[in-house]
């Protein structure tokens, strides 16, 4: 209980640095030439790292059966929403100045904007959704399959880095191999119980036939 | 004009009406220039193991600056800004980076080659290039197909002083300009982002508008190494990437050139890419654009307010030929 106490301060620590480092910069002329880019860069970058974090959470602690880790998930998922929201902040506020014309226009004509919109909006149920109490008065099954959206997340995140670069799509490409990595851990995973599951069943009659 | 081979010591060098170093270099360019005189010793070979950043001529005043009718008396980017966000695909697609990446780029010796459709097929010099004409100041708005613009004063002259003097034959109907290709000086060459080098085209009524800028520096002095060294073209009407950066080819052609990014993208980029702000790029507005230190965006205008090309295309649907 202790090491997960610590684990969390010093991850809510963590995870505020790409924040703070952006203030720093902001209030010591570093943000370069065209500052609004840097934070729409920056907010958008540590949402992906953090939404990729959340999604790595189950197969670490699966593979090095550190199971304590499942403590510290929901902190580093509210931290990739917080972002997600600076995120899009930055673009309804510093990018298009509250313009809800030019910001409608934006979602339904740009499909990296209406892709990435969706991604974040995605996010919101489960924000919201984040508590104890959420999941007892849900139930653990129904919560399990609502959270599930983060997938979803996760892959239209990455759609939308890669159609709204111009050229160089190495760093997209990056963010969608761990995604891949990810998600088809999940799918092996769910495939050798679907496997395991039916041995089990065909092993029963077989043990009934021939009882010891 | 035509030179086989470059000059051993550029003829900038020895004339210091036309480029002298600045104060800060002053002293060591006067002993460098001393030695090679005094040896014949190349300067370029003396001035690699004295400092590397005089070899790209870095920071050189240009005396003799005319003032140009066409300057916007809009308030000027800062300089730090203009070498510091750089699109220089050649170096990094981190418009951060090539003010790094490009700090020891060697822009001496030069030359540019003039071929294709053209009486007089030659190789020039830079040295030579850049005193065809009398520099001229011009201040331009400079907008990125990206959506953000910059004030910036080029120096240099009326892209139709070369190509006059290059002459050109009937049947050549376009222009055609090509960077630099080398991959080890170039890191962003090493990679395959985009189809190198780079190519980029104008028709030839479009080359030989006296909006056309043959350039070779900026804020008085001799071009940056990343804003394109040690010569370019600069478009103001046209999106920047039109603006071809360290030149080394100049070919006339009777076909239209296919230009790099209108060949990985040409549903994003067309051949004329001028500035439009009725047509969309497929993935953004082209509507508005932040001027680099301000905060909101500005209307943009059409032909970047240029209007003097319009009658370049006139009769052309501009939302087909974008």
């Amino acid at each position: 209980m202790n090491r997960l106490r610590i684990t969390k301060t010093v991850i809510f620590l963590a995870a505020l640095i790409p924040l703070e480092r952006l203030l720093w910069k902001a209030t010591h002329d570093g943000l370069g030439a065209n500052p609004i880019e840097v934070i729409t860069h920056s907010t958008g970058d540590w949402t992906l790292i953090l939404v990729l974090t959340t999604l790595s959470i189950t197969p670490l602690r699966q593979v090095t059966r550190q199971y304590w880790l499942i403590g510290v998930r929901r902190m580093i998922g509210l931290f990739a929403f917080f972002y997600g929201t600076l995120h899009f902040l930055t673009y309804i506020w510093l990018d298009k100045f509250f313009d809800v014309h030019e910001m409608l226009k934006d979602i339904g004509k740009r499909r990296f904007i209406t892709i990435g919109f969706s991604a974040f909006v995605l996010m919101i149920p489960l924000a919201l959704t984040s508590t104890a109490w959420s999941i007892r008065r849900l139930g653990g099954k129904r919560w399990q399959r609502l959270h599930r959206l983060i997938y979803l997340t996760g892959i239209l995140a990455v759609i939308h880095y890669f159609w709204l670069v111009k050229a160089d799509h190495r760093k997209p490409i990056a963010y969608g191999v761990v995604l891949s990595i990810l998600l088809l851990y999940r799918v092996g995973v769910r495939m050798s119980e679907k496997a395991s599951e039916r041995r089990k069943q065909q092993a029963i009659p077989a043990q009934a036939q021939n009882p010891l | 004009m035509l030179i086989g081979k470059p000059a051993a010591i550029p003829s900038s060098e020895i004339t210091p009406k036309a480029t002298y170093l600045n104060r800060r270099n002053f002293l060591a360019g006067a002993a460098i220039a001393g030695a090679a005189a005094f040896t014949g010793v190349a300067f370029r070979d003396l001035a690699d193991l004295v400092d590397p950043s005089l070899t790209a001529q870095a920071n050189a005043k240009i005396d003799g600056l005319q003032k140009s009718p066409f300057s916007t008396t809009e308030k000027e980017t800062p300089y730090k800004d203009v070498t510091n966000y750089n699109n220089f695909y050649e170096f990094s697609t981190d418009k951060y980076e090539p003010a790094d990446l490009a700090k020891n780029f060697k822009t001496r010796p030069w030359t540019v080659t003039i071929d294709g459709d053209v009486k007089k097929k030659q190789v020039l010099d830079v040295d030579a290039i850049m005193k065809m004409a009398a520099p001229e100041e011009r201040i331009y708005r400079h907008r990125c197909v990206e959506g953000w613009s910059i004030v910036v004063p080029w120096v240099g002259f009326s892209l139709s002083e070369l190509i006059k003097r290059a002459d050109p034959l009937p049947k050549a109907k376009y222009v055609e300009f090509t960077t630099l290709y080398d991959p080890k000086q170039m890191p962003g060459q090493r990679t395959s982002v985009l189809q190198w080098p780079y190519l980029e085209g104008l028709r030839m009524d479009e080359a030989m508008h006296p909006l056309a800028l043959l350039c070779f520096g900026m804020y008085g002095e001799v071009l940056p190494n990343q804003d394109g060294a040690p010569l370019r073209i600069v478009l103001p009407w046209k999106y920047g990437f039109k603006s071809v950066k360290s030149i080394v080819r100049i070919r006339f052609t009777g076909d239209q050139p296919l230009n790099t990014w209108q060949q990985y993208a040409p549903r994003e980029y067309g051949f004329y890419s001028n500035v439009n702000p009725n047509v969309d790029h497929p993935r953004w507005s082209q509507a508005k654009e932040r001027r680099l230190g301000e905060f909101l965006k500005r209307p943009t205008l059409m032909f970047n307010g240029y209007d003097q090309v319009a009658s370049l295309y006139s009769g052309m649907d501009l939302k087909k030929n974008f």
